[in-house]
């Protein structure tokens, strides 16, 4: 049987379906089926020493692991942030809120400007955390810090219109039950929170992964220790090698969107499994 | 004639001198520090165009780092003029578009570089590393500042002048790939062009000792004040030719080939060799570089087609992916 749309009692299914794919199209498959034709080009070894490379393979290392770690680390802070501006009414709450979307707004280059000046040995914090022996500024620690900075708003405006739903009365009910605050947390709260968080740390980490404007300031960009991949790309970019370049991008974008699906996979057999 | 149609005809030739003044607008697409070189030569050549011809000529800059205003006139930025680090930079604008011809270089005099520069150390007041010489990068606890060597051409200067110093201390090729790996290891922080690094050393008080361009760090001084960084000569250095050179299709397209090709015979005029000096570029000019000469330290100098067989050798040997740089870096 030919596939076709249930009747609907909006009207309008073909020509808002038509124009939804010709707009993904546009915006996102054009420019992204553009780095594909230009990667395929390259023979297969060429492709596989530009992608391979050892210096290459440390940035991927750094990247990925640089952009998880700053995902992680905002899943409970972002959790945190979330309930104290649902849950409680305190001056000055509508501000923090807006604070929350401010890495959106911001141009990444002045965050990177930003957190250099503040972390080099002659800024604010700098000059207190260097003689201790840590340092922030041009170090891989810089840059998992810039990076949980742009990401804190994909984890706490995921969770908050949930949190939002979810009725106090619940957790009131829990603790008429026996329940600890502990086993409240982890029993009911969290189970419905866990989609939103998923999805919060999911973006938070795809885009961690594609960052470039705040981190290149930050890194130091020394090659095999402080060099993310975006930054290979344009490096290659600036030698003319156009080629090596798309193959660069297209591992990250495969990447990105491997890890993405897979995310999305999982959650959703975690809520067949809950339901 | 009637005093009335002597008006007219007095009339009639303003207004036709004032139709044939144009405005003519063009782009020079430059490396990262002659910001203050072209605003000042900039200046100087409208008044010298104009008193030529009538035409009132505004120049337009664009700088960054000297690989990527090279890419961006590849991929169409329509600079009529590109006035770039080195060569191999703009042979690139013949290789990967053909936007001119392979012979550029000897379109005009002095290899196309109408001034020098050279590779000097700017280090901290006092100079509390007895930083002298190349030699005294490669000691373990200095901290050196450069940029990238892969995306900036001053950092390759700085690359190739570290180089021929070793080759010529410790008498081998294999022994000088030793030394630039040890100085590399001395780098926290690689940006990707000159303006960046100086940033990074002046601003973020980065490093003991930054790579730069002789002029940078006179501007450097100049501007940050003497209290606080000193120029260190080494006792070698690479003689830097920044070059120049007409963009032939995008001139031909605008129609604006004679001014553009005027814009670059008047930085080898007297008045062009003077800004240049006093930009802290080395003017060619012998009359003008002997006025100057108390500016410009005493320097032994080589050049790279000596040392290296030219750029596109050099930039092939060290520079491409996979060579010595990517090499000794990812070691």
């Amino acid at each position: 049987m030919p596939f076709r749309p249930r009747r609907s009692v909006l009207p309008g299914f073909g020509l808002s379906l038509g124009f939804t794919l010709a707009y993904l199209g546009l915006v996102i498959l054009l420019p992204l089926a553009a780095v594909f034709v230009k990667t395929s080009g390259m023979s297969w070894p060429d492709f596989w020493a530009a992608v391979s490379s050892p210096r290459v393979i440390a940035s991927y290392q750094l990247t990925f692991g640089a952009s998880f770690l700053a995902a992680l680390f905002n899943v409970p802070c972002g959790v945190m942030l979330a309930w104290v501006l649902v849950r409680y009414e305190f001056p000055g709450r509508k501000l923090v809120d807006a604070l929350v979307d401010l890495p959106f707004a911001l141009p990444t280059a002045v965050a990177g400007i930003a957190f250099t000046a503040i972390y080099a040995k002659n800024g604010w914090f700098g000059q207190w955390l260097e003689p201790q022996g840590i340092k922030v500024a041009y170090t891989a620690l810089g840059v998992w810090l810039v990076l949980t900075f742009i990401g804190l708003p994909f984890v706490v405006r995921t969770v908050q219109p949930i949190l939002e739903e979810l009725e106090p009365e619940l957790e009131e009910a829990a603790a008429t039950l026996g329940a600890t605050r502990g086993q409240t947390f982890r029993r009911v709260i969290l189970p419905a929170l866990r989609p939103a968080i998923i999805t919060g740390f999911a973006l938070a980490f795809a885009r961690a992964i594609g960052e470039y404007g705040s981190v290149v300031f930050i890194a130091g960009n020394r090659p095999m220790h402080t060099e993310i991949t975006p930054l290979l790309i344009i490096t290659k970019l600036e030698q003319y090698d156009y080629k090596g370049a798309t193959a660069l991008a297209s591992v990250l974008l495969v990447g990105s969107f491997g890890l993405l699906f897979f995310i999305q996979l999982s959650q959703r057999r975690a809520r067949r499994a809950h339901a | 004639m009637k005093p009335k149609s002597l008006l007219l005809a007095a009339l009639a030739a303003v207004l036709a001198t004032a139709a044939a003044a144009k405005d003519i607008e063009l782009l020079n697409v430059s490396y990262d520090p002659t910001r203050e070189l072209y605003v000042d030569y900039n200046a100087v050549f409208a008044k010298y165009w104009q008193a030529k011809t009538g035409d009132k000529v505004t120049v337009k800059q664009s700088h960054g780092g000297s690989g990527k205003q090279a890419r961006a006139v590849i991929d169409g930025l329509a600079a009529d003029v590109i006035t770039l680090a080195l060569a191999a930079d703009v042979d690139a604008l013949y290789d990967n578009a053909k936007l001119i011809p392979q012979d550029w270089q000897k379109r005009l005099s002095n290899n196309s570089a109408p001034y020098t520069s050279t590779i000097v150390f700017l280090v901290r007041k006092g100079n509390p590393q007895k930083i002298k010489d190349w030699d005294d990068l490669v000691k373990p606890g200095v901290s050196v500042i450069t940029p990238n060597p892969k995306t900036s051409g001053g950092a390759r200067w700085n690359y190739l002048a570290a180089w021929e110093f070793a080759k010529r201390k410790l008498g081998s090729e294999a022994k000088a790939q030793e030394f630039v790996a040890r100085l590399f290891k001395n780098v926290p922080v690689l940006d990707s062009g000159a303006r960046g690094s100086t940033t990074t050393f002046v601003q973020r008080e980065v490093g003991d000792v930054l790579l730069a361009w002789e002029n940078e760090a006179f501007l450097a001084v100049k501007e940050f004040g003497a209290d606080k960084f000193e120029i260190v000569v080494p006792s070698l250095s690479i003689l830097a030719e920044p070059t120049v050179s007409l963009v032939d299709k995008n001139v031909k397209k605008k129609g604006t080939e004679a001014v553009a090709k005027a814009y670059l015979d008047y930085l080898y005029s007297d008045e062009g060799q003077e800004i240049a000096a006093r930009n802290y570029y080395r003017p060619r000019n012998e009359t003008v570089a002997a006025k100057y000469a108390a500016q410009f330290p005493k320097v032994e100098l080589f050049t790279i087609d000596a040392a290296f067989g030219g750029w596109t050798k050099a930039q092939k040997t060290h520079f491409a992916d996979g060579g010595i740089f990517d090499q000794i870096t990812t070691k």
